[in-house]
């Protein structure tokens, strides 16, 4: 097949490599994806005229942003916010202390099998259900409010943080740990002076990244309940008040902005 | 270097100068009094009867729960089948859409600073607004159905796929750009084949996750009303039929697992 490509490269005939190597499975991929999409097109139900109907609401919309209303439900956003805000920070911090200790139990180098198990256990759950879900069952044991989201997203940060602090650990660089070791170091001072240090940085810059990450969460799981933004949000876009939706989509956009211009700066800070 | 001296004159090395080490206490004071204020905040917004209810509430929640009821699974398939339709058209539509876009973000390609930040506001706008949130937005202007849950996550799509794309770009080797463009090649020439060639791995494999993403988010974008899986969970827990809902969390659960293993063995496959 090479051969083939270059003895036409040759009579002044040149063409590019392709992407996937065997044309046999090339076609199979295509073909495989012209079926997909027939067969998931042809399941998919629009109701034309409900759009139609929908697409002045749209305009409406749209044209909420070129003036958000901030000021006629001024007590229910700032409230709003200041939940979202206490619940991301008292979420990051909490998440990430717990994740610390299930991170160092998920890395296969440094804990032994039954505890690594346990900790990958925990890490996949956390990781596989969308923090709503998750919302679902605090609030239904806590109670609505914002206590449920912080438990919500603290869980959710578990699995996020300690998932990338054991990859961090598993790929340290061993050769400071057997040198801390020879020392006759406790398993403690191992852990402090020899991987701390190694994976300090990285583990700053992801707390950073998953309090972003936190804030945007906590816009969302208002909606079943679990206090913050989200319900106030839910309630305006319902009541087709779209000018204050669109103010509190324009506060909620500005501040992952601030947050992430402000933590590529403490990212820079620490490497 | 920080040094002190003790009560012979003698100098002792230390880790900080004093200046430092006072900081660093100043820092941890401020980071631990603004814990504990926001610590205070939701601990004023929270019902703490509630809480001191929750162990058994959650309790109660488990023995509803189980056994699962399995003769609610065969129902679930057309939502899983419209959950997964959801996810991988949407991504589909969202790639198609961040294509472009991250041409037009990425320093080396884009055609002027003005559409450079243009470019950049399209993507950090998609990226702080959930999918949840689009697809609130969508279900009040489209209606409800799996045609709003399509289109969320494909807006939610654009910002993470162009985001990722851009630096991508920004990253390619320029050696053969200058080549293609020493031939004599038109723009539209280099970018198809200096720029393209170098960036489809890092594209096709950040689609895939991106997928693997999305079909976690598209199983609760039924608590809106924008189609999939998310639907009947919503009706479940409604009708307070826990022994049903605990069939569809284990249905989310093995999905999500076998749309991550999916993407891993993908993305290892292409880099």
């Amino acid at each position: 097949m090479n051969a083939a490509r270059e003895r036409l490269a040759e009579q002044g005939e040149w063409r590019r490599l392709p992407l996937i190597g065997d044309a046999r499975l090339r076609w199979l991929m295509v073909i495989g994806a012209v079926l997909y999409l027939v067969l998931a097109l042809s399941t998919i139900s629009v109701n034309w005229d409900r759009v139609a109907e929908g697409m002045s609401r749209g305009l409406n919309f749209l044209a909420a942003f070129t003036q958000p209303d901030f000021i006629s439900r001024r007590g229910d956003i700032v409230n709003g916010l200041l939940e979202s805000l206490t619940m991301t920070l008292t979420s990051t911090v909490i998440g990430v202390a717990l994740a610390i200790p299930v991170g160092l139990g998920a890395a296969r180098n440094i804990s032994p099998l039954p505890v690594y198990l346990l900790c990958r256990g925990i890490i996949t759950v956390s990781r596989t259900f969308q923090e709503v879900i998750i919302a679902i069952l605090f609030v239904v044991m806590f109670g609505f409010g914002p206590l449920a989201g912080m438990i919500t997203l603290a869980f959710a940060t578990i699995g996020f943080m300690a998932k990338l602090l054991a990859e961090d650990i598993e790929d340290l660089d061993w050769r400071q740990v057997e040198a801390v070791r020879a020392t006759g170091a406790s398993w403690l001072q191992t852990m402090n002076h020899a991987v701390q240090p190694q994976v300090m940085p990285r583990l700053i810059g992801l707390s950073m990244y998953r309090l972003d990450i936190n804030f945007r969460e906590s816009a969302v799981i208002g909606i079943v309940g679990a206090g913050g933004i989200g319900a106030t949000l839910n309630t305006s876009i319902s009541r087709y008040e779209y000018d204050t939706s669109a103010a509190i989509l324009l506060i909620i956009i500005g501040i992952v902005l601030l947050s992430e211009y402000s933590s590529s700066h403490v990212r820079r800070w620490t490497q | 270097m920080p040094v002190s001296t003790n009560e012979q004159g003698e100098p002792i090395w230390r880790l900080r100068t004093s200046r430092a080490q006072w900081l660093g206490y100043l820092a941890w004071l401020a980071g631990i009094s603004l814990f504990l204020l926001c610590w205070k905040l939701i601990s004023d917004n929270t019902m703490w009867v509630f809480v001191e209810d929750a162990g058994r509430q959650g309790s109660d929640l488990i023995s509803r729960m189980l056994p699962p009821q399995w003769s609610y699974a065969h129902r679930l398939w057309q939502p899983m089948w419209d959950t997964l339709n959801i996810a991988t058209l949407g991504t589909l539509l969202g790639i198609a859409m961040a294509f472009p876009v991250a041409f037009l973000a990425a320093r080396n390609t884009s055609p002027h600073p003005l559409v450079r930040s243009a470019a950049l506001v399209v993507i950090v706008s998609s990226r702080s607004i959930n999918s949840l949130i689009w697809a609130m937005l969508l279900v009040t202007i489209l209606g409800p159905g799996v045609l709003a849950g399509i289109i969320a996550i494909a807006l939610r799509s654009i910002g993470f796929v162009g985001k990722l794309l851009y630096e991508a770009i920004e990253e390619i080797h320029p050696t053969p750009v200058e080549a293609i463009n020493a031939t004599g090649a038109s723009r539209m020439q280099v970018m198809s084949y200096a720029v393209l060639p170098q960036v489809m791995p890092a594209f096709a494999g950040i689609s895939v996750y991106r997928w693997d993403i999305n079909i976690r988010e598209s199983t609760v974008l039924g608590l809106v009303g924008a189609g999939g899986i998310g639907l009947q969970l919503n009706a479940a827990i409604n009708s307070l039929a826990w022994n049903q809902v605990s069939v569809i969390f284990l249905m989310i659960f093995v999905t999500v697992l076998a749309s991550e293993w999916v993407s891993a063995r993908v993305r290892r496959a292409i880099i």
